[in-house]
């Protein structure tokens, strides 16, 4: 169904092309053929499912594909990973999922709901407290103290199964006041004050800057999770998903849009 | 009490409505694991969570009744100066996403609100992440709605019952207590009922103000949604048991104190 309507938008010169697969050998006939045939159609909206922690990064991203691909328009649907994926099991119409774990993503593959993830960022836990660190943290060993109001988000989305990855590994028994939903509603309680610190990402730390102050975990004692994307399966619109994916994990322009997040690599 | 021939016109949309609002009831009845409603009673999370909300709710509501009931008294009199601003001002409450009545609680009584600065610095009282919090989160989106209901039943109130008490030798609040209170109990037990209603379902403002932990601040709908990000049918099943819970308060207030409710007059 694909071929007639890339004829009609890009026009004679395909034709011959076109003639040529059904005649000629596959192999040549898919390099001239494939990418204008693919690059007609990237128009059209998509919506994207993603994790709370790319609220920052992803809209730039967008931005940057949607230049790329003139015609296209990503929206966004941010929240708790586990959410995401629940969502479009009661049949969201989302196009793409972008979950801070793979774990999350697996339970959505499993699901038969997405096609092949692609491990895409990478992201490691800091210690986040209000700008002033009014209980005075230094490290994760401060965070048992008796009296400190530290919070987590819950274990079921991956921020939180994180923070209890971490606090095993570096055997500290921490008595969390709240388990949020998402990270950045914990976030919002560091902010207010009203946190003496939580286990949020570096990226998050990174996004809101001087607002608050943190403590960074030597790396061979943190917890990393990975980020997996991939197209819905009930997708309306495959050709932009696929692009989406694709551009986020293999484009430049994505990758280093990330890192500037404090996102490092998967692979 | 004789059922009247209903016109069409009001026959229709009627039913519409029924249907409109029992539907998503009906769906989680027929979704609800019932086979495993024994395990999900005996889970500690749901008996902390049904535990927390009873607790909460009821304060709550007993918070909303002392302090909402004066304010519908006053309103209705017109006793204060700019009654109807105030009015307007007691219902924001009403009209606020709930998840933004816990960010406006945090400004005001978070550890650095302007209210819960000076308790924690001088008492070392903070509400968030305490069952204290949750309390307050459900009053302050429950209370508007005893307010608006009460005010209604003290203003269908004639003010001669009043007057002839007070020329009969009452004090004033022999006359609120014995003359005006019994008068409006109809009116001030379906605000209560609503009010009560409205707490028990709180979720957005007391997550945003209260936080979410288990046992001391994870209510029914807290746990609800903590459980429906991994299991739907159990977070179905504790709903069910939730609706069941209210259902079954509703009705013996019903039948016990709401009898006389349905005269018309």
């Amino acid at each position: 169904m694909r071929a007639p309507r890339a004829i009609r938008s890009t026009g004679v010169a395909l034709i011959a092309a076109v003639t040529s697969l059904l005649v000629v050998s596959p192999a040549t006939a898919a390099t001239s053929v494939f990418t204008p045939a693919s690059d007609a159609k990237v128009t059209g909206t998509i919506t994207v499912s993603a994790a709370s922690s790319l609220t920052d990064v992803f809209p730039v991203i967008a931005k940057a594909f949607q230049k790329r691909y003139p015609g296209t328009n990503v929206k966004f649907n941010f929240g708790g990973s586990s959410t995401l994926v629940n969502q479009i099991k009661g049949g969201a119409p989302v196009d793409v999922l972008a979950t801070a774990s793979e774990p999350t993503m697996w339970s959505a593959v499993n699901a038969g709901l997405v096609g092949k993830p692609l491990l895409f960022a990478k992201n490691t836990m800091a210690i986040a407290m209000p700008a002033d660190n009014p209980a005075h943290i230094t490290s994760l060993a401060d965070l048992a103290r008796p009296g400190t109001l530290v919070g987590v988000c819950a274990v079921t989305v991956p921020c939180g199964a994180a923070a209890r990855d971490l606090f095993a590994l570096n055997k500290v028994t921490v008595r969390p006041v709240t388990q949020e939903l998402d990270v950045r509603s914990l976030l919002g309680k560091v902010l207010s004050g009203d946190l003496d610190a939580a286990i949020v990402y570096v990226t998050d730390v990174k996004a809101v800057g001087k607002k608050v102050s943190s403590v960074q975990i030597p790396a061979s004692l943190n917890v990393t999770t990975t980020y997996p994307v991939a197209t819905v399966g009930k997708t309306t619109n495959p050709v932009v998903a696929q692009r989406f994916v694709d551009y986020l994990r293999y484009s430049l322009s994505a990758q280093g849009i990330l890192r500037a997040y404090g996102f490092a690599k998967p692979w | 009490m004789t059922r009247r021939h209903a016109p069409w016109f009001l026959l229709i949309p009627g039913l519409i409505a029924v249907i409109f609002l029992v539907l998503p009831v009906i769906g989680l009845i027929t979704q609800a694991p019932w086979g495993s409603f024994g395990t999900l009673l005996s889970d500690p999370v749901t008996r902390d969570a049904l535990r927390i909300s009873a607790l909460s709710s009821l304060c709550a509501t007993a918070i909303c009744i002392v302090l909402g009931t004066p304010l519908a008294w006053l309103l209705a009199r017109n006793a204060l100066p700019g009654t109807r601003f105030i009015r307007a001002l007691v219902v924001v409450p009403l009209l606020l996403p709930p998840v933004v009545a816990g960010v406006g609680l945090l400004t005001a009584f978070g550890r650095r609100g302007f209210a819960g600065a000076f308790l924690y610095d001088h008492f070392g009282i903070q509400f968030p992440f305490t069952t204290a919090g949750v309390i307050l989160a459900e009053t302050f989106v429950a209370m508007p709605f005893l307010i608006i209901t009460v005010e209604a039943g003290f203003r269908g109130l004639h003010k001669e019952y009043e007057e002839v008490a007070a020329t009969l030798g009452a004090s004033s609040w022999q006359t609120f207590r014995h003359v005006t209170l019994p008068l409006v109990a109809p009116a001030l037990l379906s605000g209560v009922v609503l009010c009560w209603a409205r707490a028990v379902g709180e979720f957005g403002a007391t997550i945003g103000f209260a936080g979410n932990f288990p046992g001391v601040t994870q209510t029914m709908p807290l746990a609800i949604y903590s459980e429906l990000e991994v299991d739907r049918s159990l977070a179905i099943g504790l709903s069910v048991i939730l609706l069941m819970v209210c259902l079954v308060i509703l009705v013996l207030l019903r039948r016990t104190y709401l009898r006389g409710d349905t005269r018309n007059d």
